[in-house]
């Protein structure tokens, strides 16, 4: 069943991307920007939460994701050491995809050459 | 009034997109992504004994190294083209914007070209995400307390 959920969160939210695309003269930079925004705001009220609940797989893989795991991690640190605690614990749940992106890029760029 | 004559010329000859399409497209691709998220996260946690919450961090880098690679084949591109939304809103696009920003500038040098360049396309996220998640997270914590 949470296969379900999960194909139709992350098809949805990728329909809403596609009509913002196609509707206005946004470019995919701006979208993924606004969808990493739109995640942090949902978390604002622990929406995010419940759909990474119920969508399980489905919700991480989206790019919203990444904000909701940003403020995640910023408030579990603010719990305990107060307002120096956001900037402290920022990283804490994403550094591991953003650290992992930028070895395995810049490894992978210096074995291949553009294709064109 | 040339202008004007202009634009409507230019509307007539643009091709339509097929919006319908797109859109159709964008949810099935989409949807696949999250549900192969949803299928790996559940092998991981079988096969290695974690809980979700960490093997929903070896996902995402496991999604991560899949579309660098793919991105190095020069298979992505032609994906993306062709899903569009699909497959730029998961974290592979996010991986597809580094890889092919470090690869395009690579000609460049190491120093200059790819450690410069790398975030040229993908460093907005990254921004973003960080200053929104910083105001979002202190106004929660003033108006909710944590």
């Amino acid at each position: 069943m949470i296969y379900v959920n999960a194909f139709i969160f992350a098809g949805i939210v990728c329909l809403i991307g596609q009509m913002i695309l196609d509707n206005t003269k946004l470019t995919p930079g701006h979208i993924t920007a606004l969808f990493v925004v739109l995640g942090a705001f949902l978390d604002l009220f622990n929406i995010y939460d419940n759909f990474v609940l119920w969508a399980g797989g489905g919700a991480l893989v989206p790019i919203t994701s990444f904000g909701h795991l940003l403020i995640h991690g910023a408030l579990e640190k603010a719990s305990e050491f107060g307002f120096m605690g956001l900037a402290m614990g920022m990283f804490d749940l994403t550094s591991s995809g953003i650290i992992s992106a930028i070895v395995i890029s810049f490894f992978l760029s210096l074995i291949f050459n553009p294709k064109d | 009034m040339e202008k004007n004559k202009y634009k409507q010329l230019v509307d007539k000859h643009t091709p339509k997109e097929n919006r319908m399409y797109n859109g159709m497209i964008a949810f099935l691709s989409g949807g696949l992504m999250g549900v192969l998220g949803q299928f790996i996260l559940q092998l991981y946690s079988y096969f290695l004994d974690i809980p979700t919450k960490e093997a929903g961090t070896y996902m995402i880098i496991t999604l991560i190294f899949i579309g660098c690679l793919l991105t190095c084949f020069g298979f992505f591109d032609k994906w993306v083209n062709f899903c569009k939304a699909g497959l730029f809103i998961p974290i592979t696009g996010f991986a597809h914007a580094m890889m092919s920003a470090a690869l395009d500038y690579k000609k460049e040098g190491l120093v200059t070209g790819i450690g410069a360049s790398m975030f040229k396309l993908s460093g907005a996220v990254i921004i973003f995400g960080v200053v929104s998640a910083y105001v979002f997270g202190l106004l929660r914590l003033i108006i909710f307390g944590g």
